[in-house]
């Protein structure tokens, strides 16, 4: 028998492997979203960011000096085969726009929206919402500055859509992005993801 | 004559379209989301959307940072 300090996501039967989970926008919250979903065994992601990753990237996202000038749906990729060699990767390096919004992610179930421009989440959130009625998104907002850790939160928006964050704290130049407030946010978000699948809410 | 806003009662949406609602909290509607009576409203509608005695309108205006 395993040693209790062992027991994890894996152990919580079929549905984290065969869950898949669209991650739109592979910033400082998509690529630590999509880290802790790995670590927990979700066994498929749909990776889309048009990006490339820039030096200035690393005091937030989950990427290394030796990403610089990748792409970041193959940076990403290469993290999370790292931590399970086994996941399936779909990967969509381009722009999301009113074009392309519906088809893109016409098949995902579950998509957690990380952009970080505020007409791009709307535009995201909308679009699934409105093309796509049996899936359900997760978004974030508000996780920059210093405003207290605790402000951060998960708000259940109707049936299909949860925002993370505190709702208030947008990036500017006198509230910059943190690692560890954006990395709290985007485990506000693993968290809802996993509470889906896992069908606690 | 209330009208439910994110779970708190407000008298000043009454009446007003959604339009209306969105420019008097000063919120951009390019950065929102809305759901009233637990339909996702599409923002070409905002406009001909009425808010009435006990309807209920989550909304959500996205702000920076990802």
């Amino acid at each position: 028998m395993k040693s209790s300090t062992l027991w994890g996501a894996a152990d919580m039967g079929t549905a984290l492997p065969r869950a898949r989970v669209a991650i739109a926008g592979l910033g400082g919250i998509g690529s630590h979203c999509a880290v802790f979903l790995a670590r927990c065994g979700v066994g498929a992601f749909h990776l889309v960011d048009f990006d490339v990753v820039d030096t200035s990237n690393l005091h937030r996202q989950h990427y290394f000096t030796e990403d610089v000038g990748k792409l970041k749906t193959q940076a990403l990729a290469k993290q999370l085969q790292r931590i399970n060699p086994d996941v399936c990767l779909t990967l969509d390096t381009l722009r999301v726009s009113p074009e392309n919004v519906a088809a893109l992610f016409a098949h995902d179930a579950l998509v957690c929206e990380a952009f970080d421009d505020p007409a791009a989440k709307a535009l995201l959130v909308n679009a699934v919402l409105q093309n796509n009625p049996h899936s359900r998104v997760v978004a974030t907002s508000g996780m920059a500055g210093l405003a207290p850790a605790n402000n951060v939160c998960t708000r259940g928006v109707g049936r299909r859509l949860w925002v993370c964050g505190d709702g208030v704290s947008g990036v500017a130049p006198d509230m910059p992005l943190f690692a560890p407030r954006v990395a709290l946010c985007a485990a506000h978000q693993a968290h809802q993801v996993l509470r889906l699948i896992l069908e606690e809410d | 004559m209330l009208v439910l806003v994110n779970g708190m009662e407000r008298e000043d949406a009454c009446g007003l379209t959604l339009a209306q609602f969105i420019a008097q909290e000063g919120f951009d509607s390019a950065r929102v989301a809305c759901e009233l009576n637990g339909e996702i409203v599409a923002r070409a509608h905002y406009g001909d959307c009425l808010l009435a005695e006990a309807g209920r309108l989550e909304i959500v205006h996205f702000v920076g940072g990802g």
